[in-house]
């Protein structure tokens, strides 16, 4: 798993300290919700990132889950832990950019062009990659490409349970809450969708395994 | 030797099998369902280099930059949202287009049989169409400004585009919201073109006050390159067309927003 995941106290006193700044926010001090915005931003922008794939998408996600967030605070039980709660929100939001998202690509008649997706694709923000080979520039863009396309050819549950499971570290039930589904659903979800990525992917993945083996690729 | 199912083999990779030492007990005897699961791991690892990109250290701050404003005094009450002066002035604008297009009808009324009183959707949508041609005109004079800033000579490093930055950071709530009624109203070919704009303005707005040369080159190639300024121009004109012709309104049968879907 990708999830860095926090020791146990540091994670109640984060939890200790967000409950505090619920309860001030809901007594009316707007400022104490920016801090529970800056605290919890970097985790949310990763899941929406990779749920949605793209930063546009995902940047209007994180605003979009504490803007409601903040509207439903009324409703957030108090002793639920404000990170895991605004997370499903984030979710929740992202799957349905997702559908719109696919809606739109689906009717949209121009043809995306690798430029659109955002900042990450910009020469002036691109990190540069030490001295590659043309074949490994080659193999590594081609891989990439394909990956991508691959995540993206999952439905919006493989999508989710996929990022959430395998990235985000959830558990089984968290992610059976966020797509409405039951356990073993979810667990069939995971399975699909890994299914779905090995089969796009092992040609590709073992092409590369072989390249390397050989020496044409460093 | 009964072998383990693809599925097992997954489900134990992503840790929610049920059966874990089994399957342990299985993979570290047989060879054949090792290799199986290296093959798994071998894709998984390889989707585990696709990497996020990093927002930036002061990314939470921005996020509340945003938010922000949009926020009501106290949490969980709705209606406080409305109260927001921003709103108010996008309610009092909306309120003047509706007492404006019932005046309209009520002299049109006069001229016309009955069957042509605009119903409630068309007055929606003309609502629509004169609010987002307003913000397509405001958006397309930040970006020809943008495309057309310069540095004064060579010998100047940076160029202050801040004005622009926070023509931009406004224009995207409003382009937000109009995105969001586009897709409500089932205009999906507005929407998608809104949703280019959201892009261009999203970069806009997270630009540097000053930026090089470089950078502005940057910004103003990116706007080229996506045709932004032409497809702001091609739907604002369309919608304006759509509007003149509406006079008076014909019959809705959905040809508008099919039209406008192919663009």
């Amino acid at each position: 798993m990708i999830r860095m995941q926090p020791s146990v106290e540091s994670t109640q006193a984060i939890a200790d300290s967000d409950a505090i700044a619920v309860e001030r926010t809901l007594a009316g001090d707007r400022d104490a919700y920016r801090v529970l915005v800056e605290r919890h931003s970097h985790n949310i922008f990763r899941l929406a990132y990779r749920m949605t794939g793209n930063r546009h998408d995902a940047e209007e996600v994180v605003q979009e889950a504490f803007l409601r967030g903040y509207q439903k605070l009324g409703q957030f039980a108090a002793r639920s832990n404000f990170g895991t709660w605004v997370y499903r929100i984030a979710a929740n939001y992202a799957i349905d950019r997702m559908r719109q998202r696919q809606k739109e690509e689906a009717r949209r008649e121009m043809p995306r062009t690798e430029d659109q997706d955002g900042m990450e694709n910009d020469p002036l923000t691109r990190v540069k990659d030490e001295a590659p080979t043309p074949e490994r520039l080659t193999q590594s863009v081609e891989l990439r490409k394909q990956m991508e396309q691959a995540l993206a050819a999952l439905t919006e549950s493989e999508r989710t349970a996929f990022v959430m499971r395998h990235w985000e570290g959830c558990g089984i039930e968290e992610i059976a809450a966020v797509l409405k589904s039951s356990s073993n659903a979810t667990k069939n979800t995971v399975f699909r969708a890994v299914q779905k990525l090995r089969h796009a992917l092992q040609p590709l993945v073992e092409t590369r395994a072989q390249a390397r083996a050989m020496g044409t690729e460093s | 030797m009964k072998h383990m199912t693809e599925e097992e083999l997954i489900a134990y990779r992503e840790g929610v099998a049920e059966q874990r030492a089994v399957i342990s007990e299985h993979l570290a005897a047989c060879e054949e369902c090792g290799g199986e699961f290296e093959r798994i791991e071998a894709v998984l690892a390889a989707l585990d280099t696709l990497r996020v990109p990093e927002p930036g250290t002061d990314y939470g701050r921005r996020v509340w930059k945003e938010i922000a404003p949009r926020l009501a005094e106290k949490p969980g009450r709705w209606w406080q949202l409305w109260f927001e002066p921003r709103r108010l002035a996008a309610a009092g604008a909306i309120v003047a287009l509706i007492v404006a297009a019932f005046i309209a009808g009520r002299f049109t009324k006069r001229l016309n049989p009955p069957d042509n009183i605009a119903n409630k959707e068309q007055v929606r949508e003309r609502i629509l169409v004169v609010a987002v041609g307003e913000h397509l005109g405001h958006s397309e004079r930040m970006l020809v400004e943008l495309s057309n800033a310069a540095p004064n000579g060579p010998a100047q490093k940076e160029v202050n585009i801040s004005a622009e930055q926070r023509r931009a950071e406004d224009l995207l709530q409003e382009n937000r919201l109009y995105r969001q009624t586009a897709l409500q109203e089932g205009d999906t070919g507005l929407a998608s073109v809104l949703d280019e704009l959201e892009r261009v303005l999203l970069d806009v707005a997270h630009s540097p006050d000053e930026v090089t040369p470089a950078q502005l080159e940057a910004i103003q190639r990116k706007i080229e390159q996506r045709g932004i300024l032409f497809k702001v121009r091609v739907v604002n004109k369309e919608l304006q067309q759509r509007q003149d012709t509406r006079e008076p309104a014909p019959a809705q049968d959905g040809s508008t927003k099919r039209e406008r879907n192919k663009v």
